[in-house]
This record gives C-alpha cells, structure tokens and sequence, in this order.
C-alpha cells in the first residue's frame, strides 16, 4: 500500500507546472522544450505565468546576490509540495563565472535545490528526465 | 417525480458537463498543438491537472480579503452550473424551464465574469487588479451585443407565433429561427447575428484572442494570478463548463435541430442519437470558434478589443436585427 504522500506525488507527476526563473543563456537554450521538436506538453508539463500554480522551480544561470534575492522570493510564493532544480553549471560552481566576486558559487546553500542538472546548457531530454526523476526523488527523501 | 426532475437530473446535467468540457478542453489541447505541429498532452490531461490543483495547498495571501477570495471560485462554479439548468440540452427541455427564460441566461452569463472581477480585486496583487479591470470592460462590451442577438430572436418568435412565450428558450428551440424568416433578407439577418454570436463565445470564454483578463505573457494570469490549489482547480473546473454552456446556447438558438426522427428507433435510443449529435454540434462550433481562432491569432489590446464588441459586433448585430424587422415588414 502506498503511502499519502507517494500518492499526492504520483498526481503531480501526470501534471507537472513549472515556472522559470531564468537569468541567462540558460533560458534561450531551453526553448526548443516548449516548441515543436520536444514539446513539453506532451508529458503534461506546461509553462505557469505565476510562481502561485508552479510545482517546480526552474533556476537556470548564475545567480547574483541581487537576483539571488528575487529568486527567493518567487520560492516562497510557490504552494506546497514545491521543488527547485537548478539547471546548468552556473548553478552548481558558477560555471565560467566562478571567480567573478557577485556570483553565487553553490545555489544549493541559500535555495533547497533538489536537482542539479548538469551541462552547459543541459539538452532538453536532460531536463525531461530531471522532471520524472525529481518528485521520485522526493518521495524517497521523505 | 420531484426529486428525479429537480435532484437527480440537474446532478446527472452538472457532472456530465463538466466531464465533456474537460474532455473538449483536452481534445483542443491536442488539436492546437496538432496544428503547431507538437504532440500535445494526453486527452485525459485536464482530469489530471485537475486532481493535482485539488492536492496542492490552498493559499490565501496576507493582503487579501479571505472570504471574499474564497468565495469568488465557489460562485464562479455555481454560477455557471446554474446557467446549465435553464438551458435545453440534446433536445431535452430545460430543467429549471418553468423558473427563467432567455433573458435569466442572459443576465446569469455576467455572473462568472463578476465572481472573476470580485476573487482578483479580493487577492489584493496588483496584477489580479488590472486583470479585475480588463475583465469588467470586457465584460461590459459584449453583454450588448449578446442582448440585441436575445431580443431579435425573442422579437421573431412573438411576432410568427404570438402566443408563445417569446423569451422561452423552449420555445425558441421548438421553434427553429431559419423557418420563421419569410425571405433572404431575414436569412442574411440571422446569419449576421449568429456571426455576432461566435465571436462573442470567445470573448465570453476568455481565450487568445480575447484573453486579456488573464494574459499569462503580461499580467502573469490576471486575476488568477494569486490563485493556487483548491481555488484555482474550482476557475479550472468553471471554464470547463463554460465550454458546454456558450455553444449550447449557441446550438438552442440556431441550430436546436436533432436527428432522430431520421432513424426509426425506441425512445431511448433515439435519446442516445440526440444527444450525440449534440455533442458533435458542440464541437464543430467550439472547434471554428475557439481553437482554430486561439491559434491564428495574437491577443489584441483593451481598445482594440472595446472596437471589436462595442462598435463592430454591436453593429454587425444590429444590422441583422434591422434585416430581420424589414424581412417581417415586407
């Protein structure tokens, strides 16, 4: 017998919101994933305009310390269960930024990130395997 | 007989309603993706988004004003549900048709958009405040036309057979309008109110092009846009069914015919036939009236929209309503 919550976390994955908080290059390289040739609404993802509707934050890019705090904030705004990935090499050393003094070097001190996906920018089919792994994740984590 | 007219059947109405406007909603999803050459989700997608919002916290911002944000989905829902009842569906007559007639259906359709206006001023985010705002125009430039289509129609059927209930969309569905024109005059008339009519559907559904309440790209979901959870699935939910209420009456006034009588069949299943080729009648007009338009075109602005209800429909409506006046004239 499942649990509540892997039941809860069985609907959302049939359903999967995202909101991009995208600072960077990342979000250009991610647009092939809504258009034609991937089409993310075939998994049923779709794109929220507001933080409220959103199940998964997706933060792309370096993170300034002034970004880092609109970022934030647009967590705080999500409904629970909510989950951040971190797309890119920026979110995870700072990427090519690494030695720049107003870049966050780790998102994953400041933010619960609970995926990283690597790359530079990581390839659609990374960032779909990502969404089926991560509520999985989740539900192992608790 | 009571409780199977006024309990059992407006239940059987509502959840069939909402079950095939989510249905439709999916099959528009697919289609428009179709003609984007993507994919598209699944048919069941709707259901699924549903029972995810319905699991998702609910949350009520510190600035709004809880009761009313809280109320706003549940009459929203309710509202639209109600419209149900008044309308004929698939041949059958309406179940509330002894308690409100055209002109309840036309004052109740200001209902949902009101229940809209109330839950974005309520969420107290400026966002949702501007949607509230857009909202409130639109919803002031199409009630106009839709009245004047109401009256021509109402003004037909009284003065072919005045000794029905004019206003009775029973009789307006038993009656149907194309036979009640004597010459090409009336029909060009009917035909402009019934253009006026499809393009007022859109607008009264809030989609591309008519989606400025909700703007996703620019107001980040308009009034929606503090929603979340249990809330927001209940909008979901009231889109669904508006989706079955606008096209029926649509199809109650224009196209109220059935096939049934074609087919030498028992009640039941001539019941059946009905109520299928309802359905198909309901899609065909949502098909050329919502999706292919959601596809081609872009959102238009607050004035551009204004032109387009107040002045070209209400135009285009009252021409039709002056043909008709001439046709019966001559």
């Amino acid at each position: 017998m499942p649990s509540e919550k892997a039941i809860k976390m069985n609907r959302i994955i049939k359903a999967i919101w995202v909101f991009n908080w995208f600072n960077s290059c990342g979000f250009t390289e991610l647009i092939p994933v809504v258009g034609s040739r991937w089409d993310m609404e075939r998994f049923g993802m779709i794109i929220t305009p507001t933080p409220r509707h959103a199940d998964v934050l997706f933060i792309a890019g370096y993170q300034t310390w002034k970004s880092l705090e609109r970022a934030k904030r647009v967590y705080e705004q999500m409904a629970e269960p909510r989950v951040v990935l971190g797309l890119g090499a920026c979110t995870m050393s700072g990427g090519m930024y690494w030695d720049s003094y107003n870049t966050v070097k780790r998102l994953s001190d400041y933010l619960p990130v609970t995926m990283y996906i690597p790359g530079c920018p990581p390839r659609p089919e990374a960032v779909f395997e990502a969404c089926v792994k991560i509520f999985q994740h989740v539900k192992e984590l608790k | 007989m009571f409780i199977l007219r006024f309990v059992v059947a407006p239940i059987i109405a509502i959840l069939g309603a909402i079950f095939v406007g989510l249905i439709i909603m999916g099959i528009d999803r697919i289609l428009a993706a179709r003609m984007q050459s993507r994919v598209g989700p699944p048919l069941r997608q709707p259901f699924w988004d549903v029972k995810k919002l319905m699991i998702k916290e609910n949350i009520i911002p510190e600035n709004a004003i809880s009761w009313l944000f809280n109320a706003a989905p549940v009459i929203c829902l309710a509202v639209v549900s109600t419209i149900l009842l008044y309308l004929p569906l698939a041949g059958f007559s309406p179940i509330l048709a002894a308690h409100g007639d055209l002109i309840v259906v036309v004052y109740l359709l200001i209902l949902p958009a009101l229940a809209k206006v109330i839950g974005g001023f309520a969420s107290g985010s400026p966002f949702a405040s501007v949607g509230a705002q857009r909202e409130m125009v639109m919803m002031m430039s199409y009630e106009f036309p839709l009245a004047i289509i109401a009256v021509s129609v109402a003004w037909l059927l009284s003065k072919v057979h005045p000794s029905l209930d004019a206003f009775s969309l029973q009789a307006i569905a038993t009656h149907p309008v194309w036979g009640l024109v004597k010459g090409p005059l009336g029909i060009v008339g009917l035909i402009l109110l019934l253009v006026s009519l499809l393009v007022v559907t859109p607008g009264e559904l809030s989609v591309i092009p008519f989606d400025l309440p909700d703007a996703p790209t620019e107001i980040v979901g308009g009034v929606l846009a503090e929603y979340s959870g249990r809330n927001y699935a209940l909008f979901y939910l009231a889109s669904a069914v508006k989706l079955v209420v606008l096209p029926s009456l649509l199809i109650a006034i224009f196209f109220p015919y059935g096939i049934s009588g074609l087919f030498n069949v028992g009640a039941a299943a001539a019941g059946v036939i009905d109520v299928v080729f309802f359905l198909v009648k309901l899609f065909v007009i949502l098909f050329f009236s919502v999706t292919c338009v959601h596809v081609l075109a872009a959102r238009l602005k607050i004035d551009q929209l204004v032109n387009t209800y107040f002045m070209a429909m209400t135009a285009v409506s009252l021409v039709g309503l002056v043909l008709i006046v001439l046709d019966a004239a001559i």
